[in-house]
């Protein structure tokens, strides 16, 4: 009779895995990694091609070449072919990761430089955009930009919102061509959207650039985000809270208003960031209508507007170093802004999927 | 049933452990109900009952919305045929302005390459005798959006095949939660980057490509070795910006691929790039097809970013390494900033022209991912 040794503790016990990569394995591809780079810097070493470029070119096809002759020599044909596909689909993710990270840090290290904190306190009243860098802020801008986004906020929320609302709960005769046509307003261009309210509402009625036509252009380019994503939260609402809304002899109005809207509510604050994010640095129709200023205009509805992207605009065509630094330090500002927006997105929708 | 009632009557601790009053009788309505029947319920009496418990009147079941919900749907109804009411109000102002400019140039509006306003003797722009043309403008986008796509498309994809096949989980959710994060980037971004960090690169590699690749003839360089800021540029920058479009879109589609055709393709002793090809890519196709298409929207219509990196010049330019190049949204952008309202007018004809093509390019490519992912899932 055999016995079967007690087991003490659980956490000893794995679960077996074959299809897992051995130890032997993980040598080999460490091996053939190893015999990429050496093989990129012999080439690089002895011909003509140089640069860091001529590093990662050289290296990603050293590696194909490499993975695919040990796969085809050890395994056979078919093992070959996939372990280069393998190969190839990795160097397609890092080639796609790889100007994420440039960006980051190109931003990170010019923008760095033009950061103190007059930029928090002062306006460019006084300063030039080719003077020393020490000089003048862009508070102006940053609260420009805080207007016109709450602005087009307060335009774009409630017409997405009831485009979803449309789409979702009274699912009506125009719901495929709204849908439709909401997909179809998120391909306008943003220059598009400037000139179009160059031409309804410059031209004819004000006459005049400010903040609130800079508003509006937002605004349309907001509504489809806004849509978009309220539509889709508001299909993850079970139906059977509408059902029981109605069940207990609600209107659907009040079972809209008083049940999915509050079960939706983190959805919908998540589909309002998204669209802020899209929208804070669109740059080409804010150029066109808000005229921009040096210094600080809070209201929008009568004298020119600054606004980030503009700041940053204006920093890049100026053409002078001490210009280029206070773009970059523009961007770096608006960077942050749009990660922090990104990042409360991501968490309001990953406490919605966790309730 | 006294037991019944003992157990009503006596029990006084709820369930979560509060005590009730000791004046209060506990009981059920149906027991109460029964004990009233019976006459012996000494607390209720029959006559109270029927005095105290007001039946509700006879309601007329209806399909009739109520006043509330038809001011709700007229009023949801009204947000939701908004977007149609904006995209009419850009068509028809955006055609009414650029109406003379388009009137007055004809088809020479979409042949010509000049772009110069005359002013007539009464001092307004002549847009007849003005030049007014396109046709560079039109190639020269068309250009950079394919370059863009042929670019963009094959490593958005790939990398979403990675994301969605191979990669860890860990690594899966670091990438996809970086990717969307560079979907999210602002166009002035990659105009930044584009000029500072990508031109140069861009360059190094335009003359690496002029060099070996001359024999090709859109790689040649009809005048003076001139690299910089040139349609290749232009397009890679694109290709950077749709690239996160392309994989989110890619990703979405290749994860619908049913499990049981995938699981009938490993157990057929496939390996897993023959499951990919002759599983995934035939189910995927036609919906990457539509994410291809709207990825070339975006890259027909996108301005700032073109703008820092593309030479704007009124000429038909084929070769794609030359420093020459056109595209209608940056284009307007740069036409802008000294035109006359006047001349406005005429840059609202081009931006009329590109609303339109950006319109029709984004229709087809929605119906096209509309068809691939609803229709599957």
């Amino acid at each position: 009779m055999t016995t079967v040794a007690p087991v003490k503790n659980f956490d000893d016990v794995k679960p077996q895995t074959p299809w897992s990569a051995s130890m032997r394995d993980r040598q080999m591809t460490l091996g053939l990694v190893i015999a990429a780079v050496v093989t990129s810097f012999v080439i690089v070493g002895i011909t003509p091609m140089k640069g860091k470029l001529a590093y990662f070119v050289i290296f990603f096809a050293a590696l194909l070449a490499l993975d695919y002759t040990y796969s085809r020599l050890k395994f056979g044909k078919a093992a070959g072919v996939d372990s280069f596909f393998k190969t190839l689909f990795t160097v397609a993710i890092c080639i796609t990761v790889l100007p994420i990270v440039s960006i980051l840090w190109s931003v990170w290290q010019r923008g760095h430089k033009g950061l103190h904190w007059t930029l928090f306190t002062q306006n460019m009243k006084q300063a030039d955009f080719t003077g020393p860098v020490g000089q003048g802020g862009l508070i102006h801008a940053i609260i420009g930009t805080l207007i016109i986004i709450a602005i087009a906020v307060v335009i774009s929320v409630p017409i997405g919102i009831l485009t979803a609302i449309y789409l979702t709960e009274i699912r009506g005769r125009f719901s495929r061509p709204i849908a439709f046509l909401v997909q179809a307003m998120s391909g306008v261009p943003s220059i598009v959207a400037g000139l179009f309210i160059l031409a309804a509402i410059v031209y004819p009625l004000t006459r005049h650039f400010n903040g609130f036509e800079g508003s509006i252009a937002l605004a349309i380019l907001m509504i489809p985000t806004v849509a978009r994503t309220s539509e889709e939260v508001l299909r993850l609402i079970p139906e059977d809270l509408r059902e029981a809304g109605l069940a207990l002899g609600g209107t659907q109005w009040r079972s809209v208003a008083l049940i999915v809207i509050p079960a939706a509510r983190s959805g919908l604050f998540t589909a309002i960031i998204l669209g802020v994010a899209r929208i804070i640095g669109e740059t080409a129709p804010i150029v066109l209508l808000t005229g921009g200023a040096n210094v600080m205009n809070i209201n929008p509805f009568s004298g020119t507007m600054e606004s980030l992207p503009l700041y940053i605009w204006t920093g890049l065509l100026a053409g002078t170093p001490e210009s280029f630094t206070r773009a970059w330090a523009g961007i770096l500002i608006l960077l942050a802004l749009v990660i922090i927006l990104f990042t409360g997105a991501r968490y309001l929708g990953s406490k919605k999927a966790a309730n | 049933m006294g037991k019944g009632r003992a157990f009503f009557e006596g029990s006084r601790r709820l369930a979560c452990g509060a005590e009730l009053h000791p004046s209060f009788t506990f009981r059920s309505p149906i027991a109460r109900i029964l004990a009233v029947n019976k006459g012996e319920d000494p607390q209720v009496s029959s006559s109270t009952l029927q005095s105290n418990i007001a039946l509700p009147e006879k309601r007329e079941i209806t399909t009739t919305p109520r006043l509330s919900d038809r001011i709700f749907r007229g009023v949801v109804t009204g947000g939701g045929l908004s977007s149609l009411v904006i995209l009419g109000l850009i068509l028809i102002f955006l055609a009414y302005e650029g109406y003379n400019t388009l009137k007055a140039q004809g088809i020479h509006f979409f042949t010509g390459s000049k772009w110069a306003a005359t002013t007539g003797a009464n001092g307004h722009v002549d847009f007849k005798a003005s030049h007014f043309g396109i046709a560079a403008m039109l190639i020269g986008t068309l250009i950079c959006a394919t370059i863009a796509v042929l670019i963009g498309v094959p490593i958005a994809v790939s990398a979403s095949i990675f994301l969605t096949f191979y990669a860890p989980q860990a690594v899966k959710k670091l990438a996809v939660t970086v990717i969307d994060l560079m979907a999210a980037f602002p166009s002035i971004l990659f105009g930044l980057w584009g000029y500072f960090v990508l031109d140069p690169i861009g360059v190094y590699w335009a003359k690496l490509i002029h060099k070996y690749f001359n024999w090709i003839p859109i790689f040649q360089m009809p005048a003076g070795p001139y690299f910089d800021r040139s349609p290749l540029i232009a397009g890679l920058i694109l290709a950077v910006m749709i690239i996160p479009i392309v994989t989110s879109i890619s990703r979405e589609i290749f994860a619908q691929t049913p499990l049981d055709r995938i699981q009938a393709a490993y157990a057929l002793g496939g390996t897993k790039w023959a499951m990919i090809k002759n599983v995934a890519f035939p189910y995927a196709r036609s919906g990457v097809v539509g994410g291809t298409m709207l990825a070339l929207g975006r890259a027909m219509g996108e301005t700032v970013a073109v703008y820092t990196v593309l030479n704007i010049v009124y000429q038909i330019n084929w070769h794609i390494l030359l420093g020459a190049g056109g595209n209608v949204a940056s284009m307007i952008l740069l036409q802008f900033g000294d035109a006359s309202q006047e001349e406005v007018k005429a840059l609202m004809a081009a931006g009329l022209v590109l609303f339109a093509m950006t319109l029709i390019v984004n229709s087809i490519a929605n119906l096209i991912v509309n068809r691939s992912v609803k229709g599957r899932s």
